[in-house]
């Protein structure tokens, strides 16, 4: 690159281009004429995500507030990785729900680029900017079926909810930045660590809100009351994406400041967090079980399953650090498929998202049961799936750290949610639905992003060897 | 030769995933193919005990693979002469759960037959897995193909029943797989690596409190799957939903890694812990013993009833375990390969009465010898197997886990020996009710005996019993050093559990057991 600043935020600079593109594909598209836009947003990524490859262990600093290290690399490819299949998912409920292709894409870049900006900030008030570039977008996103009363509903609270909690973080970054005179995490971590402060106020202050400006976007209990609406009024692949990017790059974002910057202060915030990880794995798998909307099963397991990620922040170890990279790889590709299947069974008068439509499922298309009994199955942890070997790692952390009850707990509540997958599986094999049998057509790509997430799902299962090196060599590089 | 062993009938249930036979078609084909592969497998388990040294106790036809280097896991294999006849008896059990399955599963045959061999996969690999995760990830695999079988193929609560065995097995290893993690911590503590190896676990020094905690989540979890009482609630209802292919695999096999596990991990890990626990474990297998009977008399229903008996022969293994002594152990282990046999025939015989019938209460039956004379037969033989009738597998068995409770602890002895006489009165009553007298419902009249395919499945059962109790040694042999082995290690570290037992009683016990059938044993 013509200045080394600039190396550091080519992904960015790639998911952005293809964006614009995709505006001004939209732009000069003649009505009624249907173009390719989704491809762009596929180049984009797929250059996005080679560049990080390339940046890999030269970490690239930019203009001081952007760190492309390998921590911020390794999120940067997950969502890379978790952008192309929602692409690839997306195509079929577009063309099928006749929703605007230009704008769909386009905010879904810009989400994109916001999450990647907030994976390898370096400064609070840039992970703001970031926060809040994809958090619009996704509000949009939430209500892209304008004419959906669900949607728009779940839009208004996620977007009500979402500015609420923006404004938390921001006073949290105000508060800091009155005590340490900065906003830059390796400035505050150095203040921090030389001055004795665990006694002042302010700056506890500062912790507490920052941490409920992140649990709010993690959706951590007590802060996840906005998860369930906006999740289910969604459309499912939306869903999909929100729950896998907004949270892998708000779990970035954490993990970043809370173990760099805020590092001094573990003693104070590790108990809270244990708290909010224990409340939240228990509140996700335990309501998660009474629900029979599975766009609704879905969004408190994912509560849970921030939960389970929570418990390797607690742990901090560089285990625990690198099992975070790991389980947020693992669970990405899980979820974002699950919900693919659920966007493909759905119709453009009817989204099929209750637990009743995929009765007998295997009976009429027993290769997507088939994908989705393997989603499930990852997600609850059971192996040979990226989900076991992602539960193993972050538990294994927290058993390092002398964190037994939160890895028992962690377990136990792993087992309620089996219950809750297993329904569904229970529906889709186990049930008789033929009478009111939901006509399926799955296109080629739809199919295509499904095989590739299920050969994933076993790669990581099986032979994660690869991955977990690469995690755990992003985390020695930095903290 | 053992990854062989695993992943053949694997790649079966795979080349099965790759015919096409949405509309039924090619069941026929899918059945020969599974039988087939299901054989050949068997083959190799048999490969496998003729290439076994039956002289050493150490660990055989190894393979060690780096897996996840980073954290110690290895992929690696090895048997003993304890997880070799286990192999064997998987080998054996799964080419009989195809053949009673011939006609009874009629819909999705496809399926069913992946599942079947997916099973068998994950629990030869339970058995032949000396590095706890690769254990634990085989332990929790074959949860999958199980809960399948159950809730697809089942009765009519079917799928309250695959969800209770789902949910329980997997809450007992959820906290085994903390407890697995904590040891390869403790292992990264002493050593500076971690490790998930076995045999370095085994000489890992535990603090008393930490084995105290560990031995417990290993225990219950082996315990449920056992099923030791009071964790055998799941066991009725899954064994009475499940199809008879999958009762037998689940009576034959997969209770036996719960006492398999006591044997492999739970004890020799925490030997200080085993030993503070064994009486109440013992008390509980006691307990087991004789509930298991009493409930199990008055079942109105065949496969409940068998079912139940499970509860109370498994509560024999785990005595034996508990006393810890050669005979013990010896005898627990024979027990669960005649177990293994016995309850599989029963399952079979009771699926081929309910096949025909559509209904396993005893009372819809009577004088069926007279129309069935072959499957009466075939049914007694089992059944004398299973009550402990000398010459018979179950007998020897009961006696050397019997005879291992008596060194250790006699009060135990006499409780368990009263489990004897009411496994007697309930089979018996139940064998009487069933085939003898006179015909009392006209639609057993015209019952078929056995068929070809089933004369196929019952024959070599019978077979084995007989040859299990006539010629103990063939058996006992190759698991002597093992054995011994694992006595000696778990005694070294607490030597107070050892009575009044020695070397030579092992050997004086097996010529006494011999002496009735083999009077050439006898050496000096």
């Amino acid at each position: 690159m013509f200045n080394t600043q600039l190396d550091a935020i080519v992904p960015m600079l790639c998911v952005t281009l293809a964006a614009l593109a995709s505006m001004g594909a939209e732009a000069l598209r003649r009505p009624g004429e249907r173009t390719p836009i989704g491809a762009l947003g596929l180049i984009g990524l797929i250059f996005g995500g080679a560049a990080a490859v390339l940046l890999w262990d030269r970490n690239a600093e930019g203009f001081g507030v952007i760190a492309a290290d390998n921590f911020g690399l390794f999120v940067t490819i997950t969502l890379a990785i978790i952008g192309v299949l929602t692409i690839m998912f997306s195509s079929q409920v577009l063309e099928r729900d006749g929703l605007p292709a230009g704008e769909y894409y386009a905010l879904l870049l810009f989400s994109i680029v916001g999450m990647i900006m907030m994976a390898t900030a370096t400064d609070l008030l840039v992970i703001f900017i970031a926060l809040e570039i994809l958090s619009l977008a996704v509000y949009v996103l939430t209500a892209i079926r304008r004419d959906n009363v669900a949607g728009t509903e779940a839009a208004f609270k996620y977007f009500l909810l979402g500015a609420f909690s923006s404004a938390f973080f921001l006073y949290g970054i105000a508060f800091t930045y009155g005590v340490t005179g900065s906003t830059r995490l390796a400035a505050v971590g150095s203040f921090l660590s030389a001055q004795s402060m665990s006694n002042n106020p302010m700056i506890l202050l500062a912790l507490g809100l920052l941490l409920v400006g992140f649990a709010f976007k993690i959706s951590a209990v007590p802060f996840h009351m906005w998860t369930p609406d906006a999740y289910e009024g969604a459309p499912a692949i939306v869903t999909g994406f929100m729950s896998t990017g907004v949270k892998a790059a708000a779990f970035a974002a954490f993990v970043r400041v809370f173990l760099s910057a805020f590092e001094p202060f573990k003693d104070e915030w590790a108990p809270v967090v244990a708290l909010i990880a224990i409340l939240t794995m228990v509140l996700g798998t335990v309501v998660g079980v009474a629900q029979s909307n599975l766009k609704r099963m879905l969004a408190y397991s994912s509560i849970a399953h921030g939960g389970y990620l929570l418990v390797g922040l607690v742990a901090a170890n560089q285990v625990g650090k690198a099992a975070i990279l790991f389980y947020l790889l693992a669970y990405s590709v899980t979820n974002l498929a699950a919900f693919g299947v659920i966007a493909l069974v759905g119709t453009r008068d009817k989204a099929n998202d209750s637990l009743r439509d995929y009765a007998g499922l295997w009976h009429r298309r027993p290769a997507l049961a088939a994908l989705m009994t393997v989603c499930l199955l990852s997600l609850g942890g059971l192996p040979p799936t990226a989900g076991f070997i992602g539960k193993w790692y972050i538990f294994s952390a927290a058993v390092s750290a002398g964190y037994y009850s939160l890895a028992v707990i962690g377990m136990l509540t792993s087992v309620i949610s089996v219950f809750f997958y297993l329904r569904v599986v229970v529906m889709m094999y186990m049930a008789d639905g033929e009478g009111e049998a939901v006509q399926v057509r799955v296109t080629g790509i739809g199919m295509a992003a499904l095989a590739v997430s299920i050969a994933a799902i076993f790669y990581l299962g099986v032979l994660p060897t690869k991955v977990l090196d690469l995690a755990a060599s992003s985390i020695s590089t930095i903290f | 030769m053992l990854t062989l062993s695993w992943a053949l009938p694997l790649a079966g249930a795979l080349l099965l995933l790759l015919i096409g036979n949405a509309d039924g078609r090619r069941d026929g084909l899918v059945r020969w193919l599974a039988l087939a592969v299901s054989l050949v497998s068997f083959g190799v388990t048999l490969a496998l005990w003729a290439g076994f040294n039956p002289a050493t106790a150490d660990f055989q036809f190894v393979e060690r693979v780096a897996w996840i280097p980073a954290f110690g896991i290895d992929y690696y294999l090895g048997i003993d002469g304890i997880s070799l006849l286990l192999v064997v008896l998987t080998g054996f059990l799964t080419p009989i759960a195809l053949l009673s399955s011939w006609e009874s599963v009629d819909k999705k045959v496809k399926e069913f037959s992946i599942f079947v061999l997916a099973l068998e996969a994950a629990m030869i690999g339970v058995f032949v897995s000396l590095d706890l995760f690769l254990f634990y990830v085989f332990w929790d695999a074959m949860l999958i193909p199980m809960y399948f079988l159950i809730g697809i193929w089942g009765y009519d609560q079917r799928i309250y029943a695959a969800i209770k065995f789902m949910l329980y097995t997997m809450a007992g290893s959820v906290l085994m797989l903390v407890a697995i993690l904590g040891l390869a911590y403790l292992h990264s503590e002493a050593t500076g690596s971690y490790s998930f190896d076995l045999l370095k676990l085994y000489t890992l020094d535990i603090a008393p409190n930490t084995q105290r905690w560990f031995f417990l989540a290993f225990a219950v979890a082996f315990a449920i799957k056992v099923p030791l009482f009071p964790f055998h609630t799941w066991l009725p209802d899954a064994h009475v939903q499940a199809p008879t292919a999958g009762s037998i695999i689940l009576a034959g096999v997969l209770l036996k890694m719960g006492t398999y596990g006591l044997v492999r991990f739970a004890f020799p890990l925490f030997p200080m812990a085993a030993a503070e626990f064994a009486p109440w474990i013992a008390l509980l297998a006691v307990i087991g013993i004789i509930y298991g009977a009493l409930v199990a008399m008055v079942q109105p229903d065949m496969k409940k009833l068998v079912a139940y008996s499970s509860v109370s022969h498994l509560g024999f293994v785990v005595l034996g375990i508990c006393a810890m002594n050669v005979q013990g152990v010896q005898g627990a282990v024979y027990q669960m390969l005649a177990h293994g046999i016995s309850t599989g025939g029963l399952f079979l015989m009771v699926g081929m009465l309910s096949d025909r019938r559509h209904t396993r209460l005893i009372s819809e039956f009577g004088g069926l010898k007279n129309v069935m004379p072959r499957l009466t037969a075939a049914f007694l033989i089992i059944t004398l197997a299973s009550i402990g009738m000398p010459a018979l597998n179950g007998f020897i068995g009961e006696f050397l886990t019997m005879l291992g409770a008596f060194l250790w602890d006699p009060r135990y002895v006499v409780a368990a020996g009263l489990g004897v006489i009411l496994s007697a009165v309930y089979m018996l009553w139940m064998f009487q009710r069933v085939y003898l007298g006179s015909v009392t419902h006209e639609e057993n009249e015209t019952l078929q005996d056995l068929q070809p395919r089933e004369w196929a499945s019952v024959v070599p059962l019978c077979a084995v019993a007989i040859v299990m109790g006539v010629f103990p040694t063939i058996f006992l042999k190759p698991m002597e050093p093992a054995v011994q082995r694992l006595v000696a290690q778990v005694q070294s570290v607490q030597p107070l559990r050892v009575r009044n037992d020695t070397p030579n009683a092992a050997i004086k016990v097996q010529t006494v057991v011999d002496s009735s059938q083999q009077r050439r044993q006898i050496e000096p």
